[in-house]
């Protein structure tokens, strides 16, 4: 892990900055997870009456399960496509409004504005516009002669629930990107000019290097967004359907845990979900932090 | 402005619940959004009127699934209300649940509170009681699925608008019909697939989803619905029409799309739950007709009676003894002729009582509401049989997934109607297991 | 080269009023909604263009309270809803900086390990791991409050982890000058590295606000006294329900109301970023 190469030195001040979050961290997540992990190694009612210890039963079943394995593969697709789209989008646009002088403030406000939309809100707006009798995008998809129909073709479904999950993120990813363009000393960028660089090679030579710690937080960000916190959009749109088509993993165990009551079985899929995170961020510090140039 | 409306907050925040406390508190967390959640809280104004040792005080707490989560946890900190509000596939869950609840006759017995169960429409209170007739749980607001029909569609079609189709061979005939002459592009829809097209197509049919009479007799259940014939006929024969255009699928679980299918004229039919009548009033551009179920004509028995469907008021244990008698109270006040009348009329739900349902009858709802009968007649078609009481299986939320799922497969074309149900027997029965094995 | 480039400002513009367009275009589709009569929406293809109903509908959500349908005032929700985004927007924000220049700034024993407790609370979102954590909180008497409602949301890593990034761009320089000049940790961090993460604060606090004021199920859970609703509550009140279709054009004039704050909040915080842009020029 790094740091700086010249550090202050004090033997308690570090600690007492990192109190608040550490106490609030141990409290309200170190410990509702430990509890979660005993969960799932138990067989219990909800009400939590009757419980019956039965070491790894509970995660045997979930891999002997060849739909839960078809959920993990379902879930790779989906994060990828959603990361993708949501960073490729908005780095876009991020680009084009610090080109801006006059407009940027307009086009900023414009392209932040639908964050402001509630998550359960915008599912409906999803489910309207693409609601195959009264939505307009399969009215409109019909005039090219595509007959769209998400709630019988998994991968109709699969690219509404990419979008309507990479549309909540574009307002954040390209806030952050353009909070990280401006941060860019002009001088950097006027000096390549001078040299002749062309736009698209001073962008990919010089500010995109100089935007990677930006875009490795937004990429983290992202990924963790897509696999953990998109159950809300597919609850609104697909509900994990057609047969499964759009079923990821957290919506498995909200599906199973919040709204099924299947308490073992929900705690030992979000122990396996845990452990699969805290894989893919040691690979992502490990091995992609070493190449992002600070 | 802005220290006055902090203030303002604040003494609010301090004075509510301490000027209510003089009378016994009973909580009573419910799911009822909308005008129904406006109907609870007047439900319980009324009650609160009529005497005073006790103030119910309802509490929305979000989907059936949410407030049943909320108070599951609630319960596991000591926190639970009184009295909560539980969707029938819940039911399971609740009745497993001893040492939690309070079935509803235990707690009438108790606070002497009188309580005739042969007042009860039979089909209505036989999905909630214990194989010796015991009432588990309050059945506060009840639905059965109908058909609801276009009859200006079918009226261009050529069609007669005051006969709907009757058995499933006349609603393909009517499609057929209605397509063929361009009044809509399509026959039927249906909501609540699970609900609808399994579990009361085999109710009406006096066919078994399951062993032990249907779950009632004991959780060592087994499910046998792939051994049934003419549903394993009737799925085909949907996979069939989606193809032919005759019925479109409008999602799973709830259905949720068949709504606008049927409100823009482009499913001329939709089966939906009774209590969604004042939905489709308001929403369909267009006369509605309404009309029982279809059935197969060849199958013996057919139509049996369809079941119900809503939520039940469950009483939770752990609060003082005296506020049970509130409870109590409050349940007796739920089942008076007069408060049943007036909750069937304004909600849509089946009345639950006798006296309820021959009190709207003399108040001439009937006749000013045609339609508003035609569920309670469905239910009352013949006394319930072991098949057709209702379904009491553990886990049974997410075999209900599990049956949505299967259904879409066999719908996309992937896996027959047979392997469809089969599917659904082999991963339902494992859930059933666990739910069983959960209880020792 | 001039030719060129003006070519290229109108090809981002072009880029960009389209991609404004398609991003705000469910928006759109919620304002048009709110202005037209009850079920045009569901009878057949959406129409495009703003109805006639737009008085008549909004009037009904702010005067006659059918928004709330039981629920509290419209004027208690929003409070609650603001009280509560504020709270873990500053909090947040608060002790975020904090460790994120502990963790960059010093060296200590158990750095790692700190990090990586911080940095595991970055994955599960509360609604995976809701019954142990609203077991928690009940423990610590903490339902029906202010704290129970907003300090578990604050436990996230995601603004450590940026401010992190962003310090460790921070030019080394800037360390070693306010060294020479003999300043202690919390001058540089109170001088120096806070004024140079003004956009960055920002960024972070429009998009917590709106993440806190946006919160539906944890104040379900945790709020069962009406005093605390907020108004994403009083919305999904009147989406959700069993067995009754929903008001959509009331639900959509909701939406709109209850979305006006947070649009507020990111206006305001754009002086901020436009602020940072004029101090990188200079």
């Amino acid at each position: 892990m790094q740091t700086k190469r010249m550090t202050f030195s004090s033997r308690w001040l570090p600690y007492a900055l990192l109190a608040p979050q550490v106490l609030i961290t141990l409290v309200f997540f170190v410990w509702p997870a430990s509890q979660a992990l005993w969960q799932s190694m138990l067989r219990e009612d909800p009400f939590g009456l009757r419980s019956t210890f039965v070491w790894f039963r509970n995660f045997e079943r979930l891999f002997a399960d060849p739909h839960y394995l078809a959920a993990m593969k379902t879930t790779a697709i989906f994060a990828v496509g959603t990361t993708f789209l949501a960073m490729g989008v908005s780095l876009l646009f991020a680009v084009m409004v610090n080109r801006m002088l006059r407009s940027r403030e307009w086009y900023t406000t414009l392209l932040v504005w639908p964050y402001a939309v509630a998550p359960a809100i915008a599912g409906v707006l999803w489910w309207f516009m693409f609601n195959t009798s009264v939505g307009i995008v399969p009215y409109m998809l019909q005039g090219f002669g595509y007959d769209w129909n998400h709630r019988l073709d998994g991968t109709d479904a699969m690219i509404l629930v990419v979008i309507a999950a990479a549309w909540k993120q574009i307002s954040y990813n390209f806030l952050f990107f353009l909070a990280g363009l401006q941060s860019i000393p002009q001088s950097l960028i006027e000096a390549a000019s001078i040299d002749g660089a062309g736009r698209m090679k001073r962008f990919w030579t010089i500010v995109f290097p100089l935007l990677s710690p930006t875009t490795f937080f937004l990429m983290v960000v992202n990924v963790v967004y897509a696999m953990f916190d998109t159950f809300g959009v597919i609850h609104a749109t697909t509900e994990g359907g057609p047969a499964r088509a759009t079923n990821i993993l957290v919506y498995k165990v909200f599906r199973d845990g919040f709204v099924g009551g299947n308490l073992g079985s929900s705690a030992a899929q979000s122990v396996i979900l845990m452990a699969i995170v805290i894989v893919l961020t040691v690979i992502q510090f490990r091995w992609i932090e070493r190449r992002v140039n600070y | 402005m802005f220290k006055q409306s902090l203030m303002a907050a604040t003494a609010m925040a301090l004075v509510a619940p301490a000027a209510a406390s003089a009378q016994t508190e009973i909580q009573w967390w419910h799911a009822m959004s909308g005008r129904l959640g406006e109907l609870v809280e007047q439900t319980a104004a009324t009650f609160n009127e009529s005497q005073s040792d006790y103030v119910v005080v309802p509490s929305y707490r979000g989907t059936y699934s949410e407030a049943m989560n909320a108070a599951i946890a609630a319960f596991r900190a000591g926190e639970q209300p009184h009295v909560l509000q539980v969707f029938e596939v819940g039911t399971g869950t609740m009745m497993a649940a001893e040492g939690a609840i309070i079935p509803i006759y235990q707690l009438m017995a108790e606070h002497d509170v009188e309580f005739d169960p042969d007042a009860y429409i039979p089909t209505v209170v036989g999905y909630y009681t214990d194989p010796d007739g015991n009432m588990l749980s309050f059945p506060f607001n009840s639905s059965t699925p109908i058909l609801y029909y276009n009859k200006d569609v079918f009226e261009a079609a050529g069609l007669d608008p005051e006969t709907a189709p009757a058995t499933w061979a006349e609603v393909e005939e009517f499609s057929q019909q209605i397509i063929d002459s361009g009044a809509a592009t399509c026959g039927f829809t249906t909501r609540w697939p699970s609900w609808i097209q399994l579990e009361n197509f085999l109710a009406l049919h006096n066919l078994p989803l399951g062993t032990e009479q249907n779950g009632f007799a004991g959780f060592d259940a087994e499910l046998v619905l792939n051994q049934q014939e003419p549903l394993i006929r009737h799925w085909e024969n949907l996979a069939r029409w989606q193809s032919e255009g005759i019925f479109k699928w409008a999602g799973g679980n709830d259905g949720p799309d068949a709504g606008p299918t049927f409100y823009s004229a482009e499913c001329a039919m939709m089966m939906e739950s009774s209590a969604g009548r004042a939905g489709v009033m308001a929403n369909a551009p267009f006369n509605v007709g309404y009309a029982m179920l279809p059935y197969y004509a060849d199958v013996e028995g057919a139509p049996q009676n369809s079941i119900i469907g809503g939520a039940t008021l469950w009483t939770l244990s752990g609060h003082d003894e005296g506020d049970y008698e509130g409870v109590a109270r409050f349940f007796e006040f739920l089942s008076t002729p007069e408060q049943q009348a007036w909750w069937h009329q304004n909600t849509g739900y089946l009345p639950i009582t006798q006296a309820a349902y021959e009190l709207s009858q003399e108040q001439g709802y009937y006749e000013a509401n045609p339609g508003a009968d035609v569920s309670i007649m469905q239910m009352n078609l013949n006394p319930p049989t072991e098949n057709s009481r209702g379904l009491r299986f553990g886990n049974y939320l997410q075999i209900r997934d599990i049956i949505s799922e299967e259904m879409e497969a066999m719908l996309i074309g992937s896996i027959s109607a047979q392997d469809a149900a089969d599917n659904i027997v082999e991963r339902g029965n494992m859930l059933l297991r666990d739910f069983e094995s959960s209880l020792q | 080269m001039v030719q060129n480039d003006r070519f290229g400002t109108f090809l981002a513009h072009l880029i960009l009023i389209l991609g404004v367009g398609i991003v705000v275009f469910p928006v759109y589709v919620a304002v048009i909604a709110s202005t037209h009569a009850p079920g045009t929406f569901l009878q057949g293809v959406m129409p495009l263009l703003p109805g006639s109903h737009a008085i008549e509908n909004y009037s009904e959500v702010i005067f006659q309270g059918r928004s709330t349908a039981g629920a509290p005032p419209i004027g208690l929700m929003l409070w609650n809803s603001f009280v509560m985004a504020m709270m873990i927007a500053v909090g947040k924000i608060a002790i975020s900086l904090l460790s994120a220049f502990a963790i960059v700034y010093f060296r200590f024993r158990f750095r790692i390990f700190f990090f990586w407790i911080i940095f595991i609370t970055l994955m599960l979102p509360v609604e995976v791991r809701i019954v142990p954590t609203f077991e928690v909180v009940a423990n610590l008497n903490l339902l029906n409050t202010y704290a129970g409602l907003t300090i578990p949301l604050i436990a996230s890593a995601t603004a450590t982890f940026l401010f992190r990034q962003f310090f460790m761009t921070v030019p080394e320089e800037m360390l070693e000058a306010a060294r020479v000049d003999g300043a202690g940790p919390m001058k540089f961090f109170k001088d120096i590295l806070l004024p140079l993460s003004v956009t960055n604060i920002a960024a972070m606090f429009v998009i917590m606000f709106i993440y806190g004021w946006n919160q539906y199920l944890w104040p379900l859970l945790i709020t069962s006294d009406e005093s605390y609703y907020t108004v994403v509550m009083g919305i999904q009140r009147m989406v959700t329900g069993a067995d009754s279709e929903p008001l959509w054009h009331l639900v959509m004039a909701t939406v709109v109301l209850a979305a006006l704050p947070p649009i507020l909040v990111i206006l305001f915080m754009q002086r901020l970023f436009v602020k940072g842009l004029t101090e990188t020029e200079k």
